[in-house]
Protein backbone atom coordinates (compact mmCIF):
# COMPACT_ATOMS: atom_id res chain seq x y z
CA UNK A 1 0.00 0.00 0.00
CA UNK A 2 1.90 3.01 -1.16
CA UNK A 3 0.16 6.63 -0.41
CA UNK A 4 0.65 9.60 -1.40
CA UNK A 5 1.75 12.23 0.40
CA UNK A 6 0.40 15.68 -0.23
CA UNK A 7 1.56 19.03 1.53
CA UNK A 8 -1.33 21.03 2.69
CA UNK A 9 1.08 24.43 2.84
CA UNK A 10 4.57 24.25 5.31
CA UNK A 11 2.83 23.08 8.38
CA UNK A 12 0.71 19.92 7.29
CA UNK A 13 1.61 16.95 5.43
CA UNK A 14 -1.39 14.57 4.20
CA UNK A 15 -0.69 10.90 3.75
CA UNK A 16 -3.39 9.58 1.35
CA UNK A 17 -4.52 6.06 1.32
CA UNK A 18 -7.71 6.49 -0.96
CA UNK A 19 -10.34 8.47 -1.97
CA UNK A 20 -12.91 6.03 -0.37
CA UNK A 21 -15.21 5.65 2.58
CA UNK A 22 -14.30 2.26 3.41
CA UNK A 23 -13.00 0.32 6.92
CA UNK A 24 -10.09 -0.98 4.81
CA UNK A 25 -7.98 2.43 4.02
CA UNK A 26 -9.59 3.73 7.79
CA UNK A 27 -8.22 1.04 9.30
CA UNK A 28 -4.51 1.59 7.55
CA UNK A 29 -5.17 5.05 8.53
CA UNK A 30 -5.92 5.11 12.43
CA UNK A 31 -2.93 2.22 12.52
CA UNK A 32 -0.59 4.56 11.06
CA UNK A 33 -1.96 7.27 13.69
CA UNK A 34 -1.51 5.31 16.37
CA UNK A 35 2.49 4.61 14.57
CA UNK A 36 2.31 8.21 14.84
CA UNK A 37 1.94 8.98 17.84
CA UNK A 38 3.97 6.75 19.40
CA UNK A 39 7.09 7.37 16.74
CA UNK A 40 7.08 11.11 18.74
CA UNK A 41 8.66 12.72 16.28
CA UNK A 42 10.46 15.66 17.27
CA UNK A 43 7.93 19.11 15.55
CA UNK A 44 4.92 17.13 15.08
CA UNK A 45 2.44 18.46 16.82
CA UNK A 46 -0.72 16.12 16.45
CA UNK A 47 -2.24 13.98 13.98
CA UNK A 48 -5.58 13.90 12.90
CA UNK A 49 -7.13 10.86 11.35
CA UNK A 50 -10.30 10.90 8.68
CA UNK A 51 -12.04 8.41 6.17
CA UNK A 52 -8.77 8.41 3.90
CA UNK A 53 -6.09 9.93 5.23
CA UNK A 54 -4.02 11.11 8.02
CA UNK A 55 -3.14 14.51 8.53
CA UNK A 56 0.41 15.72 10.18
CA UNK A 57 1.02 19.09 11.27
CA UNK A 58 4.13 20.06 12.51
CA UNK A 59 6.51 23.32 13.33
CA UNK A 60 8.31 23.91 10.53
CA UNK A 61 10.40 25.38 12.23
CA UNK A 62 11.59 22.02 13.61
CA UNK A 63 10.73 19.91 11.18
CA UNK A 64 10.86 20.08 7.13
CA UNK A 65 8.41 18.50 5.10
CA UNK A 66 11.04 16.48 3.30
CA UNK A 67 12.44 15.24 6.42
CA UNK A 68 9.08 14.48 8.31
CA UNK A 69 8.17 12.30 4.79
CA UNK A 70 11.38 10.51 4.88
CA UNK A 71 10.57 9.55 8.80
CA UNK A 72 7.30 8.61 7.84
CA UNK A 73 7.90 6.42 5.23
CA UNK A 74 9.54 3.35 7.69
CA UNK A 75 6.34 3.51 10.22
CA UNK A 76 4.13 2.75 6.37
CA UNK A 77 6.23 0.08 5.29
CA UNK A 78 4.52 -2.86 6.73
CA UNK A 79 1.66 -1.22 8.06
CA UNK A 80 -1.27 -3.50 8.65
CA UNK A 81 -4.88 -3.24 7.88
CA UNK A 82 -6.49 -4.55 10.98
CA UNK A 83 -8.77 -2.87 12.70
CA UNK A 84 -8.32 -1.22 16.00
CA UNK A 85 -10.45 -2.49 18.92
CA UNK A 86 -11.82 0.14 20.75
CA UNK A 87 -14.55 0.80 23.04
CA UNK A 88 -18.28 -0.38 22.59
CA UNK A 89 -20.59 1.77 23.49
CA UNK A 90 -25.44 1.59 23.53
CA UNK A 91 -26.19 5.22 22.36
CA UNK A 92 -30.08 5.36 23.80
CA UNK A 93 -32.04 7.48 21.18
CA UNK A 94 -35.51 8.50 20.94
CA UNK A 95 -36.29 8.23 17.20
CA UNK A 96 -39.97 10.00 18.13
CA UNK A 97 -41.83 13.17 17.29
CA UNK A 98 -41.38 15.74 14.39
CA UNK A 99 -39.34 17.96 16.96
CA UNK A 100 -36.68 15.30 17.51
CA UNK A 101 -37.34 12.78 13.97
CA UNK A 102 -38.11 15.67 11.47
CA UNK A 103 -37.05 13.52 8.74
CA UNK A 104 -37.68 10.03 9.31
CA UNK A 105 -41.28 10.07 7.32
CA UNK A 106 -38.88 11.60 4.19
CA UNK A 107 -36.16 9.24 5.02
CA UNK A 108 -38.52 6.30 4.91
CA UNK A 109 -40.43 7.06 1.86
CA UNK A 110 -37.35 7.43 -0.04
CA UNK A 111 -35.86 3.60 1.16
CA UNK A 112 -39.36 2.57 0.85
CA UNK A 113 -39.77 1.30 4.71
CA UNK A 114 -42.36 2.35 7.28
CA UNK A 115 -40.47 4.50 9.55
CA UNK A 116 -40.44 1.46 12.38
CA UNK A 117 -38.65 -0.16 9.75
CA UNK A 118 -36.00 2.55 9.21
CA UNK A 119 -35.51 2.69 13.13
CA UNK A 120 -35.16 -1.17 13.35
CA UNK A 121 -32.81 -1.02 10.56
CA UNK A 122 -31.04 2.13 11.99
CA UNK A 123 -30.54 0.87 15.77
CA UNK A 124 -29.48 -2.96 14.15
CA UNK A 125 -26.02 -1.75 13.04
CA UNK A 126 -22.89 -1.54 15.09
CA UNK A 127 -21.44 1.83 13.65
CA UNK A 128 -17.86 2.23 13.78
CA UNK A 129 -16.56 5.67 14.31
CA UNK A 130 -14.12 6.72 11.52
CA UNK A 131 -13.31 10.24 12.10
CA UNK A 132 -14.14 12.99 14.54
CA UNK A 133 -14.56 16.52 12.73
CA UNK A 134 -16.63 19.36 12.00
CA UNK A 135 -17.67 20.11 15.52
CA UNK A 136 -16.10 18.94 18.83
CA UNK A 137 -16.64 15.32 19.37
CA UNK A 138 -18.24 15.27 16.08
CA UNK A 139 -18.25 11.70 15.00
CA UNK A 140 -18.90 10.36 11.28
CA UNK A 141 -19.68 6.60 11.76
CA UNK A 142 -21.08 3.69 9.43
CA UNK A 143 -21.30 1.95 7.57
CA UNK A 144 -25.34 2.28 6.65
CA UNK A 145 -26.84 -0.27 4.85
CA UNK A 146 -27.86 0.75 0.83
CA UNK A 147 -31.27 1.77 1.66
CA UNK A 148 -30.67 4.51 4.32
CA UNK A 149 -27.61 5.83 2.30
CA UNK A 150 -29.29 9.20 1.24
CA UNK A 151 -27.27 11.88 0.25
CA UNK A 152 -27.24 15.47 2.37
CA UNK A 153 -30.65 16.68 2.06
CA UNK A 154 -30.64 19.93 -0.74
CA UNK A 155 -31.01 22.91 1.38
CA UNK A 156 -29.05 22.67 4.57
CA UNK A 157 -30.71 23.96 7.93
CA UNK A 158 -29.91 27.00 9.54
CA UNK A 159 -29.78 25.07 13.18
CA UNK A 160 -29.71 21.67 14.06
CA UNK A 161 -30.48 21.13 17.90
CA UNK A 162 -27.57 19.54 19.76
CA UNK A 163 -28.01 15.67 20.25
CA UNK A 164 -29.83 15.33 16.75
CA UNK A 165 -28.86 11.89 15.46
CA UNK A 166 -28.81 12.36 11.82
CA UNK A 167 -27.99 10.25 8.42
CA UNK A 168 -26.38 10.94 5.20
CA UNK A 169 -23.71 9.50 2.86
CA UNK A 170 -23.86 6.12 4.17
CA UNK A 171 -23.13 7.23 7.64
CA UNK A 172 -24.85 8.50 10.82
CA UNK A 173 -23.24 11.38 12.85
CA UNK A 174 -24.76 13.46 16.35
CA UNK A 175 -24.65 17.10 16.40
CA UNK A 176 -22.72 17.85 20.18
CA UNK A 177 -23.65 21.57 19.68
CA UNK A 178 -26.49 23.46 18.01
CA UNK A 179 -25.30 24.25 14.62
CA UNK A 180 -26.04 24.50 11.01
CA UNK A 181 -26.73 21.40 9.36
CA UNK A 182 -27.69 18.92 5.96
CA UNK A 183 -28.06 15.71 6.80
CA UNK A 184 -31.69 14.29 7.83
CA UNK A 185 -32.44 14.07 11.05
CA UNK A 186 -33.91 10.81 12.50
CA UNK A 187 -33.47 10.89 16.37
CA UNK A 188 -32.12 12.50 19.39
CA UNK A 189 -29.52 11.57 21.91
CA UNK A 190 -28.90 12.98 25.29
CA UNK A 191 -25.36 11.02 25.24
CA UNK A 192 -22.82 14.00 26.56
CA UNK A 193 -20.35 13.86 22.96
CA UNK A 194 -18.05 16.68 24.77
CA UNK A 195 -17.67 17.75 27.49
CA UNK A 196 -14.68 19.87 28.97
CA UNK A 197 -15.13 18.59 32.66
CA UNK A 198 -13.95 15.95 31.73
CA UNK A 199 -10.07 14.29 31.73
CA UNK A 200 -11.01 12.87 28.29
CA UNK A 201 -13.47 15.51 26.61
CA UNK A 202 -14.41 13.87 23.30
CA UNK A 203 -16.64 10.86 24.11
CA UNK A 204 -15.95 9.05 21.43
CA UNK A 205 -12.11 8.31 19.30
CA UNK A 206 -12.13 6.76 16.18
CA UNK A 207 -12.19 3.03 16.29
CA UNK A 208 -14.62 3.03 18.68
CA UNK A 209 -18.29 1.27 17.78
CA UNK A 210 -21.59 2.65 18.48
CA UNK A 211 -24.98 1.01 18.66
CA UNK A 212 -28.45 2.92 18.80
CA UNK A 213 -30.72 2.08 21.02
CA UNK A 214 -34.31 3.27 20.65
CA UNK A 215 -35.78 4.54 23.83
CA UNK A 216 -38.86 6.31 24.60
CA UNK A 217 -39.09 9.91 25.07
CA UNK A 218 -39.49 9.99 28.92
CA UNK A 219 -36.10 7.56 28.92
CA UNK A 220 -34.32 10.21 26.60
CA UNK A 221 -35.77 13.08 29.52
CA UNK A 222 -34.59 11.22 32.59
CA UNK A 223 -31.06 10.85 30.73
CA UNK A 224 -31.02 14.72 29.78
CA UNK A 225 -32.02 15.47 33.50
CA UNK A 226 -29.16 13.77 34.90
CA UNK A 227 -26.65 15.48 32.06
CA UNK A 228 -27.87 18.55 33.51
CA UNK A 229 -27.57 17.85 37.32
CA UNK A 230 -24.29 16.32 36.22
CA UNK A 231 -25.26 13.11 37.43
CA UNK A 232 -24.84 11.04 34.30
CA UNK A 233 -22.60 8.14 34.19
CA UNK A 234 -21.30 7.75 31.19
CA UNK A 235 -19.75 4.02 31.88
CA UNK A 236 -23.12 3.09 31.80
CA UNK A 237 -23.33 3.76 28.04
CA UNK A 238 -20.37 1.21 27.66
CA UNK A 239 -20.18 -2.35 26.88
CA UNK A 240 -18.13 -4.52 28.40
CA UNK A 241 -17.73 -8.30 27.30
CA UNK B 1 -3.92 38.86 45.35
CA UNK B 2 -4.46 39.47 41.21
CA UNK B 3 -5.53 42.52 39.54
CA UNK B 4 -8.31 42.85 36.73
CA UNK B 5 -9.01 44.78 33.82
CA UNK B 6 -13.04 45.69 34.05
CA UNK B 7 -14.34 46.11 30.10
CA UNK B 8 -15.66 49.19 29.89
CA UNK B 9 -16.81 49.00 26.37
CA UNK B 10 -16.57 45.06 24.68
CA UNK B 11 -15.79 45.66 20.92
CA UNK B 12 -16.51 43.46 18.35
CA UNK B 13 -15.13 40.47 19.62
CA UNK B 14 -12.36 40.70 22.52
CA UNK B 15 -11.30 37.60 23.05
CA UNK B 16 -8.51 35.85 24.65
CA UNK B 17 -6.14 34.03 22.73
CA UNK B 18 -2.55 32.59 22.51
CA UNK B 19 -0.95 30.18 19.75
CA UNK B 20 -3.76 27.83 20.02
CA UNK B 21 -4.84 24.63 21.43
CA UNK B 22 -3.12 21.38 19.88
CA UNK B 23 -3.78 17.68 20.15
CA UNK B 24 -6.90 17.98 20.21
CA UNK B 25 -7.52 18.16 16.01
CA UNK B 26 -8.81 14.63 16.14
CA UNK B 27 -11.64 15.28 18.50
CA UNK B 28 -12.94 17.36 16.21
CA UNK B 29 -11.37 20.57 18.39
CA UNK B 30 -10.84 23.33 16.65
CA UNK B 31 -7.32 24.77 17.27
CA UNK B 32 -8.09 28.53 18.04
CA UNK B 33 -5.19 30.60 18.46
CA UNK B 34 -4.46 34.68 17.57
CA UNK B 35 -4.98 35.33 13.76
CA UNK B 36 -1.82 37.75 13.87
CA UNK B 37 0.52 35.46 15.46
CA UNK B 38 3.49 38.25 14.46
CA UNK B 39 1.63 40.92 16.14
CA UNK B 40 1.09 39.19 19.25
CA UNK B 41 4.99 37.97 19.85
CA UNK B 42 5.81 41.65 18.99
CA UNK B 43 3.04 42.90 21.25
CA UNK B 44 4.53 40.62 23.90
CA UNK B 45 8.57 41.44 23.42
CA UNK B 46 7.56 45.07 23.98
CA UNK B 47 5.43 44.71 27.70
CA UNK B 48 8.14 41.77 28.55
CA UNK B 49 6.87 38.59 28.26
CA UNK B 50 7.04 35.40 26.09
CA UNK B 51 6.49 36.10 22.91
CA UNK B 52 3.52 33.11 22.82
CA UNK B 53 2.30 34.48 25.97
CA UNK B 54 -1.67 34.59 25.59
CA UNK B 55 -3.24 38.18 24.83
CA UNK B 56 -6.28 39.79 24.07
CA UNK B 57 -7.17 39.80 20.17
CA UNK B 58 -9.88 42.68 19.27
CA UNK B 59 -11.89 42.01 15.90
CA UNK B 60 -13.03 45.17 14.12
CA UNK B 61 -13.43 47.43 16.86
CA UNK B 62 -11.45 47.59 19.77
CA UNK B 63 -12.67 46.82 23.50
CA UNK B 64 -12.38 50.06 26.27
CA UNK B 65 -11.02 48.76 29.58
CA UNK B 66 -10.28 50.45 32.92
CA UNK B 67 -7.10 49.17 35.00
CA UNK B 68 -8.74 47.67 38.63
CA UNK B 69 -5.07 46.89 39.83
CA UNK B 70 -2.60 49.09 41.40
CA UNK B 71 -1.06 49.55 37.93
CA UNK B 72 -0.43 47.76 34.43
CA UNK B 73 1.57 47.82 31.62
CA UNK B 74 0.43 46.60 27.60
CA UNK B 75 1.24 47.11 24.59
CA UNK B 76 -0.80 46.93 21.58
CA UNK B 77 0.56 45.70 18.19
CA UNK B 78 -1.60 45.57 14.68
CA UNK B 79 -1.93 46.93 11.50
CA UNK B 80 -2.68 50.52 11.70
CA UNK B 81 -3.54 50.20 15.81
CA UNK B 82 -3.18 52.30 18.60
CA UNK B 83 -3.97 53.19 22.16
CA UNK B 84 -5.96 55.66 23.80
CA UNK B 85 -5.38 55.98 27.24
CA UNK B 86 -7.36 58.60 29.62
CA UNK B 87 -5.49 58.92 32.87
CA UNK B 88 -6.58 61.74 35.49
CA UNK B 89 -8.98 63.48 32.60
CA UNK B 90 -5.83 63.40 30.58
CA UNK B 91 -6.15 61.84 27.56
CA UNK B 92 -3.44 61.18 24.91
CA UNK B 93 -2.35 58.32 22.27
CA UNK B 94 -0.04 55.97 22.14
CA UNK B 95 1.41 54.32 19.45
CA UNK B 96 0.86 50.65 18.77
CA UNK B 97 4.29 48.69 19.33
CA UNK B 98 4.86 50.81 22.72
CA UNK B 99 4.27 50.19 25.70
CA UNK B 100 2.73 52.01 28.60
CA UNK B 101 2.34 51.92 32.29
CA UNK B 102 -1.15 52.63 33.80
CA UNK B 103 -2.22 53.00 37.56
CA UNK B 104 -6.05 52.13 38.97
CA UNK B 105 -8.97 53.97 37.34
CA UNK B 106 -6.97 54.50 34.22
CA UNK B 107 -9.00 54.12 30.93
CA UNK B 108 -7.75 52.29 27.65
CA UNK B 109 -8.93 52.33 24.38
CA UNK B 110 -7.71 49.91 21.98
CA UNK B 111 -8.23 51.31 18.16
CA UNK B 112 -7.92 48.19 15.46
CA UNK B 113 -6.34 49.36 12.66
CA UNK B 114 -8.76 50.83 9.65
CA UNK B 115 -8.94 48.17 7.03
CA UNK B 116 -7.63 45.76 9.47
CA UNK B 117 -9.56 42.80 11.13
CA UNK B 118 -7.70 42.37 14.53
CA UNK B 119 -5.18 43.84 16.98
CA UNK B 120 -3.59 42.28 19.87
CA UNK B 121 -3.30 43.85 23.36
CA UNK B 122 -0.59 42.23 26.02
CA UNK B 123 -0.61 43.07 29.69
CA UNK B 124 2.52 42.55 31.09
CA UNK B 125 3.10 39.20 33.05
CA UNK B 126 -0.38 37.94 31.38
CA UNK B 127 -3.63 36.90 31.87
CA UNK B 128 -4.78 35.16 35.03
CA UNK B 129 -6.76 32.32 33.59
CA UNK B 130 -6.81 28.71 33.74
CA UNK B 131 -5.87 26.86 30.39
CA UNK B 132 -8.34 24.31 29.31
CA UNK B 133 -7.28 21.47 27.09
CA UNK B 134 -3.45 22.95 27.51
CA UNK B 135 -4.72 25.98 26.15
CA UNK B 136 -5.47 29.44 27.16
CA UNK B 137 -6.96 30.38 23.53
CA UNK B 138 -11.20 30.97 23.08
CA UNK B 139 -13.17 29.16 21.07
CA UNK B 140 -16.37 30.64 21.36
CA UNK B 141 -18.72 28.20 19.23
CA UNK B 142 -18.30 25.43 21.75
CA UNK B 143 -17.58 27.38 24.62
CA UNK B 144 -13.95 26.63 25.33
CA UNK B 145 -11.06 28.41 27.08
CA UNK B 146 -10.16 32.09 27.45
CA UNK B 147 -12.42 34.10 29.28
CA UNK B 148 -15.97 31.81 29.97
CA UNK B 149 -15.43 30.80 26.84
CA UNK B 150 -16.73 33.69 25.22
CA UNK B 151 -15.93 37.15 23.92
CA UNK B 152 -15.53 40.16 26.64
CA UNK B 153 -18.68 41.72 27.69
CA UNK B 154 -19.49 45.07 29.56
CA UNK B 155 -18.89 44.73 33.16
CA UNK B 156 -16.59 41.66 33.11
CA UNK B 157 -13.59 41.69 34.94
CA UNK B 158 -10.56 40.08 33.15
CA UNK B 159 -8.03 38.71 35.97
CA UNK B 160 -4.49 39.61 35.32
CA UNK B 161 -1.77 37.83 36.79
CA UNK B 162 -0.25 41.31 37.93
CA UNK B 163 -1.14 43.58 40.91
CA UNK B 164 1.25 45.89 40.30
CA UNK B 165 4.12 46.49 37.44
CA UNK B 166 7.92 48.07 38.11
CA UNK B 167 8.41 51.78 36.66
CA UNK B 168 11.44 51.60 34.07
CA UNK B 169 11.21 53.03 30.89
CA UNK B 170 8.77 52.42 28.55
CA UNK B 171 10.02 50.89 24.97
CA UNK B 172 9.00 50.55 21.78
CA UNK B 173 9.85 47.96 18.88
CA UNK B 174 10.64 50.84 16.13
CA UNK B 175 11.06 48.19 12.54
CA UNK B 176 7.91 46.09 13.66
CA UNK B 177 6.71 45.45 9.68
CA UNK B 178 3.08 44.32 9.60
CA UNK B 179 2.54 45.11 6.28
CA UNK B 180 0.46 42.96 4.11
CA UNK B 181 2.51 41.21 1.00
CA UNK B 182 1.71 42.36 -2.24
CA UNK B 183 0.95 38.98 -3.53
CA UNK B 184 0.47 36.46 -0.48
CA UNK B 185 2.15 33.39 -0.70
CA UNK B 186 0.58 29.81 -1.62
CA UNK B 187 1.70 25.82 -1.95
CA UNK B 188 -0.19 24.19 -3.96
CA UNK B 189 -2.40 21.69 -2.75
CA UNK B 190 -3.49 19.22 -1.23
CA UNK B 191 -6.35 19.18 -3.80
CA UNK B 192 -5.29 20.54 -6.90
CA UNK B 193 -5.71 17.85 -8.69
CA UNK B 194 -9.19 19.00 -8.17
CA UNK B 195 -9.23 21.78 -10.36
CA UNK B 196 -8.77 22.82 -13.68
CA UNK B 197 -5.31 24.07 -15.42
CA UNK B 198 -7.49 27.33 -16.04
CA UNK B 199 -9.07 27.72 -11.80
CA UNK B 200 -5.15 27.58 -10.88
CA UNK B 201 -3.83 30.49 -13.59
CA UNK B 202 -6.76 31.78 -12.63
CA UNK B 203 -6.44 32.31 -8.90
CA UNK B 204 -3.07 33.39 -9.44
CA UNK B 205 -3.75 36.22 -11.97
CA UNK B 206 -6.57 37.48 -10.64
CA UNK B 207 -7.63 39.81 -7.97
CA UNK B 208 -9.63 38.75 -5.20
CA UNK B 209 -11.69 40.86 -2.31
CA UNK B 210 -12.25 40.34 0.92
CA UNK B 211 -15.74 40.41 1.61
CA UNK B 212 -17.72 41.45 4.47
CA UNK B 213 -17.69 37.56 5.58
CA UNK B 214 -14.50 37.52 7.26
CA UNK B 215 -14.17 36.84 10.79
CA UNK B 216 -11.76 33.98 13.24
CA UNK B 217 -12.79 30.98 11.18
CA UNK B 218 -12.30 31.94 7.58
CA UNK B 219 -12.26 34.42 5.25
CA UNK B 220 -14.41 34.78 2.05
CA UNK B 221 -13.33 35.92 -1.48
CA UNK B 222 -15.01 37.31 -4.37
CA UNK B 223 -13.53 37.17 -7.70
CA UNK B 224 -13.44 35.05 -10.58
CA UNK B 225 -14.48 31.44 -10.24
CA UNK B 226 -12.83 28.62 -9.92
CA UNK B 227 -13.49 25.68 -11.85
CA UNK B 228 -13.85 22.27 -10.84
CA UNK B 229 -12.44 19.52 -12.63
CA UNK B 230 -13.93 16.67 -11.09
CA UNK B 231 -16.57 18.24 -8.69
CA UNK B 232 -16.88 19.74 -5.60
CA UNK B 233 -16.88 17.13 -3.36
CA UNK B 234 -14.58 15.15 -2.04
CA UNK B 235 -14.34 12.35 1.10
CA UNK B 236 -13.81 14.71 4.34
CA UNK B 237 -9.97 15.30 4.68
CA UNK B 238 -8.24 17.41 7.15
CA UNK B 239 -7.53 21.25 6.81
CA UNK B 240 -4.65 22.99 7.57
CA UNK B 241 -4.30 26.80 8.98
CA UNK B 242 -4.49 28.70 5.56
CA UNK B 243 -5.96 26.11 3.85
CA UNK B 244 -7.76 27.82 0.54
CA UNK B 245 -11.59 25.12 0.29
CA UNK B 246 -13.43 26.02 -2.77
CA UNK B 247 -17.12 25.03 -2.74
CA UNK B 248 -19.42 24.83 -5.37
CA UNK B 249 -19.80 28.25 -6.36
CA UNK B 250 -16.09 28.50 -7.24
CA UNK B 251 -15.61 31.30 -4.69
CA UNK B 252 -12.24 30.60 -2.11
CA UNK B 253 -12.22 30.30 1.12
CA UNK B 254 -9.09 30.85 3.04
CA UNK B 255 -9.71 29.12 6.78
CA UNK B 256 -8.89 30.66 9.36
CA UNK B 257 -7.74 29.73 13.34
CA UNK B 258 -11.43 28.43 14.39
CA UNK B 259 -11.78 26.51 11.28
CA UNK B 260 -13.37 23.35 11.10
CA UNK B 261 -10.61 20.48 11.84
CA UNK B 262 -11.99 18.44 8.47
CA UNK B 263 -13.83 19.19 5.89
CA UNK B 264 -15.45 17.79 2.03
CA UNK B 265 -14.60 20.72 -0.13
CA UNK B 266 -11.29 20.25 -2.42
CA UNK B 267 -8.64 22.36 -1.43
CA UNK B 268 -6.43 24.54 -4.24
CA UNK B 269 -4.11 25.71 -2.23
CA UNK B 270 -2.73 26.56 1.24
CA UNK B 271 -1.13 30.09 2.35
CA UNK B 272 1.86 29.65 3.48
CA UNK B 273 2.70 30.02 7.19
CA UNK B 274 5.04 33.13 6.68
CA UNK B 275 2.00 34.86 5.02
CA UNK B 276 -0.74 33.58 7.07
CA UNK B 277 -0.74 36.53 10.02
CA UNK B 278 -1.02 38.59 7.51
CA UNK B 279 -4.46 37.35 7.11
CA UNK B 280 -5.50 38.47 9.96
CA UNK B 281 -4.87 42.10 9.42
CA UNK B 282 -6.66 42.55 6.26
CA UNK B 283 -10.69 43.44 6.44
CA UNK B 284 -13.86 43.74 4.30
CA UNK B 285 -13.22 45.51 1.13
CA UNK B 286 -9.06 44.26 0.64
CA UNK B 287 -7.88 43.15 -2.46
CA UNK B 288 -5.91 39.99 -2.27
CA UNK B 289 -3.53 38.62 -5.27
CA UNK B 290 -1.23 35.20 -4.79
CA UNK B 291 1.85 33.81 -6.05
CA UNK B 292 2.78 29.98 -5.82
CA UNK B 293 5.52 29.06 -3.86
CA UNK B 294 7.39 25.33 -3.13
CA UNK B 295 7.18 23.97 0.35
CA UNK B 296 11.01 24.40 0.32
CA UNK B 297 10.91 28.31 -0.13
CA UNK B 298 7.97 28.43 2.45
CA UNK B 299 10.02 26.54 5.23
CA UNK B 300 12.71 29.26 4.58
CA UNK B 301 10.84 32.39 4.22
CA UNK B 302 9.09 31.20 7.90
CA UNK B 303 12.44 30.25 9.52
CA UNK B 304 13.69 34.17 8.30
CA UNK B 305 10.84 35.36 9.84
CA UNK B 306 11.83 33.93 13.02
CA UNK B 307 15.07 35.22 12.81
CA UNK B 308 13.93 38.72 12.75
CA UNK B 309 11.38 37.70 15.91
CA UNK B 310 14.07 36.55 17.45
CA UNK B 311 16.31 39.74 17.18
CA UNK B 312 13.03 41.35 18.60
CA UNK B 313 14.44 42.10 22.22
CA UNK B 314 17.22 43.69 21.54
CA UNK B 315 15.91 46.05 19.26
CA UNK B 316 13.51 47.11 21.23
CA UNK B 317 14.58 51.29 22.02
CA UNK B 318 13.02 54.06 24.60
CA UNK B 319 9.95 54.82 24.03
CA UNK B 320 10.15 58.90 22.85
CA UNK B 321 9.34 61.64 25.08
CA UNK B 322 5.74 62.86 24.63
CA UNK B 323 5.99 65.60 22.31
CA UNK B 324 3.69 66.89 20.05
CA UNK B 325 5.53 65.68 17.06
CA UNK B 326 5.05 62.14 18.26
CA UNK B 327 1.29 62.94 18.53
CA UNK B 328 1.82 64.00 14.60
CA UNK B 329 3.64 61.19 13.95
CA UNK B 330 0.69 58.02 14.73
CA UNK B 331 -0.86 56.52 11.87
CA UNK B 332 -3.65 54.93 11.76
CA UNK B 333 -4.28 55.10 15.24
CA UNK B 334 -7.90 56.60 13.20
CA UNK B 335 -11.48 57.26 14.70
CA UNK B 336 -14.63 55.05 14.99
CA UNK B 337 -16.11 56.12 12.03
CA UNK B 338 -13.55 54.85 9.70
CA UNK B 339 -13.79 51.45 11.52
CA UNK B 340 -17.38 51.33 11.35
CA UNK B 341 -16.63 52.33 7.75
CA UNK B 342 -14.48 49.62 7.42
CA UNK B 343 -17.24 46.67 9.30
CA UNK B 344 -19.93 48.21 7.11
CA UNK B 345 -18.47 48.11 3.78
CA UNK B 346 -20.05 50.41 1.39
Amino acid sequence: MAPRFLPSGDTSLVVEFGDRMDRHLSALVLNLCRRVEAAGIAGVSEAVPTFRSLMVHYDPLVVRARDLQALLVPLIDDLQAEALVGQRWYFPTCYEGDDFAPDLADVAAAAGLDPAEVVATHAAIEHLVYMIGFLPGQAYMGDLPKTLALPRRTSPRIKVSAGSVAIAIGQTTIYPFDSPGGWHIIGRSAVPLFDTRREKAALLTPGDTVQFVSVSREVFEDMQAARADGTFDIDTLKVFE
Amino acid sequence: MSGHLRVVAAGLGTTVQDTGRFGYQRFGVPTAGVLDRVAMAAANTIVGNAPDMAVLEMLYLGATLEVAAESVRVACAGLGAGLEVTEEGATRQIPAAESVRLKRGARLRVMVGRNAISCILAVEGGIALQPVMGSLSTLTRAQIGGFEGRALAVGDLLPIVQEEVEERPELRLPDLDLAVPERIRLVLGPQDDYFTPEAISTLLSGTYEVTRAADRMGIRLAGAALGHAKGFNIVSDGIAPGSIQVPGDGQPIILLADRQTTGGYPKIATVASVDLPALGRVGPGAKLQFEVISVEAAEELRRAQARVEAGWRDSLEPAAPETGLREAALYGANLISGVADAWMGD
